[in-house]
């Protein structure tokens, strides 16, 4: 039964990684850029739920809310300022364009004095709870990243399915000139995408934070979410999560089979063979350009 | 300015495009030569440590502004053709031949990495390259037979016809000769039908192929000697700090080479050269102008990351041509003196550009 606590274990790390592959899946598919920032987004997002617990002295849940509405502006914001001004540029310039962003933001946290360069705890109701399945004993932290996972993608599929704006994000990401011909404020949506996806971030990071401690290179764990976002397809947002969850449980069983070291390189294999037998990933559009 | 009056096909392709040109390099080249006898022996470190990045910057450029291949994993070539020129100066091997093992070693590993760009292209090659650069970095940390592992490896002064090159003067030497060296290959390789292949191949796949280029060989091409180039600036990296050990060719060590690249400005050469500058200088700066700064600010560890992160933004933001593109205007508006205009490096409007195939 150790396998499946094991397995357990990968599919509440997966969550993490698919929750930050699926912001990078929502704003590929506005932008067509791909954000090496968003493990970083997620490093702040964490530091802010830090800030209202200790500084303010909020309960953990409105910590939470207030992180992620502060972090959802703040994702607003920064494609208003610095993304907006570039699009139309080179692909690559915008990935670099972000690539700075994450230096900022990793940079800026370590310089706020006293708190940015230490590692901190962040002080849960739910941690150390655990429920046992006979089978498998589940600890709460888990359950709470597995929940609010499935939360957050049913929530993110009613948006997508039934909202106005929500149809209106798959109009433009499908083709922005004819959204923009229908009327369809495609930059103000684009702004709409980026906070959701730093909200998305936030999220993972909270749900991170009681496992791994808050610190300023936690954005690092960002870069594992690459290989889940290729895995699953990098256009499709069910397939960021499938994808999240295969990295994340190849990455548990591989700790606990293969000998030491395989751990942290087996998602980049798998994602290289992804890449060597399938590229367009497990739900991703056939695409082929036609002259 | 000057117009330059073509009489031969020749001039077309010449290195060098007028006599003006042939005497500012003859004279920067005199000024280098003669550097260990003007510079004091700190800023000789400094400018080795230039030319290093230099020939690395030089193979990225050919790779990402010449190819538009883009490669965030190319510290891990670095670190193979450091690894491999460890390994081989310490069993005495002399150095032009230690030295062609690890760029040969450096280019097959840049074969096996362009393998998936023969079949993916943008974000999926440079998310293929990360993933190689992490399971290079790995492989370095855990065949401790061999490099050692996380405790990191000596590196033995070069050995030349059996004098070793252990001065700060001998060294830069050494590097200059490569750097002037690997230049004029890319130069020459970029003047020539291969070069042409490869910028046809950035311009666009399909049209290159239907010219007839083969896209697999040329890519491959292309990938193996950015590599080679890159074993070779890691190589003697390796001889610079004569100590090397895995985190120095992690992820932040690629990404400082791209940024380097794209400071200095995509396709062309001597942005290369003016990245490696900035990567070399920008920390010089930075420890200049923190006295300057409060205590809060200027002793703070993430100062360097921030200035970096600031730096990038401006310049793709401002300056997408980079370094190199902020001097043909400076150039531009000297020669032009006084009818240099606003509008005259102004892009037409460009739209969006959807790489989404339809």
């Amino acid at each position: 039964m150790l396998v499946l606590q094991i397995i357990v274990a990968g599919i509440a790390q997966g969550c993490v990684y698919g929750l930050i592959a699926l912001g990078f899946v929502l704003i590929y598919k506005a932008t067509e850029t791909v954000n090496f920032a968003q493990g970083d987004l997620m490093m702040l997002g964490a530091f802010a739920g830090l800030a209202g617990m200790s500084v303010l002295g909020w309960p953990f849940w409105l910590a939470a809310l207030a992180a992620v509405a502060v972090m959802a502006l703040a994702g607003m914001l920064i494609e208003r300022a610095v993304i907006r001004p570039v699009l139309g540029q080179p692909q690559f310039s915008i990935v670099m364009l972000t690539f700075g962003l994450g230096y900022i933001a990793r940079g800026g946290v370590t310089m706020v004095p006293g708190i940015g360069t230490d590692t901190h705890a962040l002080a849960v109701p739910y941690k150390g709870s655990t429920l046992d399945l006979g089978a498998v004993v589940v600890g709460g932290e888990q359950m709470v990243i597995i929940g609010a996972t499935a939360a957050l993608c049913g929530g993110l599929w009613l948006l997508f399915r039934y909202t106005r704006v929500g149809i209106a994000m798959q109009a433009s990401s499908q083709n922005q000139l004819a959204a923009y011909y229908m009327g369809i404020p495609v930059q103000r949506l684009n702004g709409l995408v980026w906070a959701l996806a730093a909200a998305a971030a936030t999220v993972a990071g909270l749900l991170l934070a009681p496992i791994t401690f808050v610190h300023a290179n936690m954005g690092f764990i960002g870069l594992k979410a690459f290989p889940a976002a290729i895995v699953g397809g990098f256009g499709s947002l069910p397939g960021a999560i499938v994808g999240g969850l295969i990295i994340g449980v190849v990455e548990s069983l591989s700790g606990f089979f293969l000998p030491e070291g395989f751990k942290d390189v087996m998602p980049y294999v798998v994602v290289l063979l992804m890449l060597a037998i399938k590229p367009t990933g497990l739900f991703g559009d056939r695409a082929r350009k036609k002259v | 300015m000057r117009f330059v009056f073509k009489t031969r096909y020749d001039q077309d392709i010449a290195l060098a495009r007028h006599c003006g040109d042939r005497f500012w390099y003859s004279l920067l080249m005199l000024a280098l030569v003669a550097a260990p006898w003007l510079l004091p022996e700190y800023w000789l470190a400094q400018l080795s440590f230039v030319f290093i990045y230099a020939i690395v910057a030089v193979g990225l450029m050919l790779l990402a502004g010449f190819t538009g291949q883009f490669s965030i994993g190319h510290a891990a070539f670095m670190g193979i053709g450091a690894y491999a020129e460890a390994y081989l100066a310490a069993r005495g091997w002399p150095l032009a031949a230690s030295l062609a093992c690890a760029m040969a070693l450096a280019a097959a590993a840049g074969v096996v990495v362009g393998l998936p760009a023969l079949r993916v292209k943008g974000m999926y090659l440079a998310i293929a390259t990360l993933s190689f650069g992490f399971i290079v970095e790995e492989a370095l940390a855990r065949w401790e037979s061999v490099t050692g592992g996380n405790a990191g490896k000596s590196v033995p002064a070069p050995q030349v016809f059996g004098y070793a090159l252990d001065s700060t003067e001998s060294f830069y030497f050494l590097c200059l000769v490569c750097v002037v060296g690997s230049t004029l290959v890319v130069l020459n390789l970029l003047r020539a039908p291969t070069g042409r292949a490869f910028v046809a191949i950035r311009d666009s796949e399909v049209s290159a192929q239907s010219m007839g280029i083969q896209l697999a060989r040329y890519k491959s091409l292309s990938f193996a000697i950015s590599a080679a180039l890159a074993g070779l600036g890691g190589a003697l990296y390796g001889h610079k700090m004569q100590f090397i050990s895995p985190e120095q060719f992690s992820l932040v060590q690629s990404i400082d080479l791209v940024l380097m690249v794209v400071i200095g400005g995509l396709g062309s050469i001597h942005g290369a050269f003016f990245g490696a500058i900035f990567l070399i200088g920008m920390p010089q700066l930075i420890s200049l102008g923190k006295d300057y700064l409060p205590a809060a600010i200027g002793q703070a560890t993430g100062l360097q990351s921030v200035v970096y992160g600031a730096v990038l933004i401006a310049f793709v933001m401002l300056e997408p041509m980079g370094l190199y593109g902020r001097w043909l205007k400076v150039r531009t508006w000297l020669e032009l003196y006084p009818f240099y205009r606003r509008g005259m490096f102004k892009r037409q409007k460009s739209f969006q550009k959807s790489e989404r195939l339809k």
